[in-house]
């Protein structure tokens, strides 16, 4: 059994956050063209997300956190709301709020009930339609409280873009204390509230979610070989479900959740495989003498996208997942790896190699367009929301591991740093049931 | 022990105090040798038995992998940055273990392949495996049966050199021959 423990809140500081506004020349994204509510020429919606007044003693500033929410996304501008806290059912003079640059307005109240739940409400305002765009109250215990800003922050990013919210998700990534210390952890989105799934003193690389987000697939070099193993989070049980001869990597889940793509050496050289996630019935995908590895399903399953270096550099291709003929997909550079497939199947985000800098590409499959959209040097791991319209993943800044946050357009980022060891393997989990 | 020894000490004391105490013999005059004839001239002297040489024990048969100065004591390979080629250099000491596995049918071994820093995780997994399959290979040129030499990765995962130069790299790219 590993040791599973709550740690302190990792990340406690959003380092930086640059968001591009109207500088960029190739046009707003579908999500930020929806101008219904924001209006014309802008990129970000500008919000105003008072205080929450709130009764009893809640641990969480239930504002700040939708706050900081949006504001990462890069799709908010915060107007200052001021000190004084607005309470859910108080009137409010949205003209007001609308002649201090707000084209939204939040309001909210957090009460302690007399079992020690608390009664969360809140209300979106539109200050320029002057009406009432959301409004709901939550009843949650107080460990769910952070829970309940991040969906308060879903509901807003949803009635203002049009896109699902992403803000209570999870996040699973490996921090490497020492060359003998690694754990694996899972976070919310924002990083906060880490809890630390496996411990070892070997490393741990890959990790992966299952489609339902009770699972975690990742390779761990505890037996001094890499190994994939199986980790059902609400237990701690795990198992190692590959564990052939020769190496044993790079896992990734089917849709449905019932097979995992492999990458197994036991006979020969790194080939794709597919086996069921209790480690049956084994089925070869590649034969050929190249690498083939970094398999990733396409979330409609068609297709299993992969890293070879068939064509003598390494690539990205994709193959029907039935079988059959692999098509190339990345023709910039001699070094794309590290592939991930949009939730909807358009884009395909990898690391690409150019002039000695790792960076995240983002290609439009459909036009062959590909962009970069960080503007960072040593990236690995890019990971999309479960939305779609950002990207998490790895860097180095200053000699150390952190993660950081692309939008696939290339115009927000955010970097996010903890209090010590290097963060690498970032995996973006499902949407939470 | 100690007891018994105590009681050994003084018996031997008891033995000496009975020597003082013994009676004077009385004295008789040495026996007169007479000298009539010259003795017989002493035998030649025997030559002298071979001398039996004490050689040092022999050495328990030395295994040539514990042998520092055996070219099996080296068991890393280096290879050049993203090859898995292997070097003229490193030909003999592959083909040296290789011929050892021969002879010793019972060791079994791993070889494990590790990447510098730069570029992917799992890309840099296959490369390194790539580099130890490589190794392999050209055991199994040398008449090694391939189920006796397990092949696996840490790509860059467990760095030998910890720097950021080129030093450090050239350290990582390589692939060890491990006994088991």
């Amino acid at each position: 059994m590993p040791k599973t423990c709550a740690r302190p809140t990792l990340f406690n500081s959003l380092v930086l956050l640059v968001a591009l506004a109207a500088a960029a020349a190739s046009g707003p994204s579908p999500a930020q063209m929806t101008v219904e509510i924001t209006g014309v020429g802008s990129q970000q919606y500008p919000i105003a997300v008072a205080s929450f007044k709130t009764e009893g003693s809640p641990q969480q500033d239930v504002a700040a956190i939708v706050r900081a929410d949006l504001t990462r996304s890069g799709q908010f501008r915060m107007v200052d709301a001021g000190e004084a806290a607005v309470a859910e059912d108080e009137r409010v003079d949205l003209t007001q709020w609308r002649s201090r640059g707000a084209d939204t307005l939040v309001v909210g109240s957090v009460a302690q009930l007399a079992d020690g739940h608390f009664d969360v409400r809140f209300r979106l305002y539109d200050n320029v339609k002057n009406t009432q765009l959301d409004g709901l109250a939550f009843v949650a215990p107080a460990g769910e409280l952070r829970l309940t800003a991040h969906r308060i922050a879903d509901r807003i990013y949803e009635k203002l873009t049009g896109d699902k919210g992403v803000f209570a998700t999870r996040i699973a990534y490996v921090v490497e204390f020492s060359r003998t210390a690694y754990e694996l952890q899972i976070a919310d989105a924002d990083g906060a509230n880490s809890q630390t799934a496996l411990r070892s003193r070997e490393p741990i690389i890959s990790p992966t979610w299952s489609p339902d987000g009770t699972l975690l697939a990742y390779v761990s070099f505890e037996t001094h070989k890499p190994v994939v193993y199986v980790h059902t989070l609400a237990t701690g049980t795990r198992r190692a479900v590959a564990n052939f001869k020769g190496s044993n990597s790079a896992p990734a889940f089917s849709p449905d959740g019932k097979t995992m793509a492999v990458v197994l050496t036991k006979d020969g050289n790194s080939e794709l495989y597919l086996i069921g996630i209790d480690g049956s019935n084994t089925r070869r995908l590649t034969v050929n003498d190249a690498i083939d590895t970094e398999p990733f399903f396409s979330a409609d399953g068609a297709w299993i996208y992969f890293t070879s270096d068939r064509g003598g550099s390494p690539q990205i291709y994709r193959m029907p997942a039935a079988g059959g003929d692999a098509q190339r997909m990345t023709f910039n550079g001699d070094y794309n790896i590290s592939p991930r497939v949009s939730p909807d199947g358009r884009m395909l985000s990898y690391v690409a190699r150019r002039n000695d800098l790792f960076q995240i590409e983002v290609l439009d499959i459909g036009l062959g367009q590909e962009l970069t959209v960080t503007d960072t040097v040593k990236d690995e791991s890019p990971s999309f929301a479960p939305n779609g319209r950002l990207l998490l993943y790895a860097t180095e800044v200053a000699g150390r591991g952190i993660l950081a946050l692309a939008s696939t357009d290339g115009r927000a980022r955010a970097r996010i740093t903890g209090p010590s060891g290097d963060i690498r393997e970032p995996a973006w989990g499902p949407y939470l049931k | 022990m100690s007891s018994i020894r105590m009681i050994c000490a003084i018996s031997a004391v008891a033995l000496v105090a009975a020597g003082c105490a013994s009676t004077k013999l009385e004295e008789k005059p040495a026996p007169v040798v007479e000298q009539s004839k010259p003795p017989p001239p002493p035998p030649p002297a025997p030559a002298p038995p071979p001398v039996a040489k004490v050689e040092a024990p022999p050495p328990p048969p030395i295994d040539p992998l514990n042998d520092p100065n055996s070219i099996l004591a080296k068991r890393s390979v280096y290879f050049d940055f993203d090859k898995s080629l292997i070097k003229s250099d490193y030909q003999p000491l592959i083909e040296a273990h290789g011929r050892y596995l021969v002879e010793h049918a019972t060791r079994q071994v791993r070889i494990e392949g590790n990447c510098d820093e730069r570029g992917g995780r799992e890309y840099n997994l296959a490369l390194a495996q790539r580099r130890a399959d490589a190794v392999r290979e050209r055991m199994e040129l040398v008449g090694v049966v391939a189920t006796r030499i397990e092949t696996i990765s840490f790509g860059k995962e467990k760095p030998k050199a910890l720097g950021h130069d080129e030093a450090a790299w050239a350290e990582n790219r390589r692939a060890d021959i491990v006994y088991r």
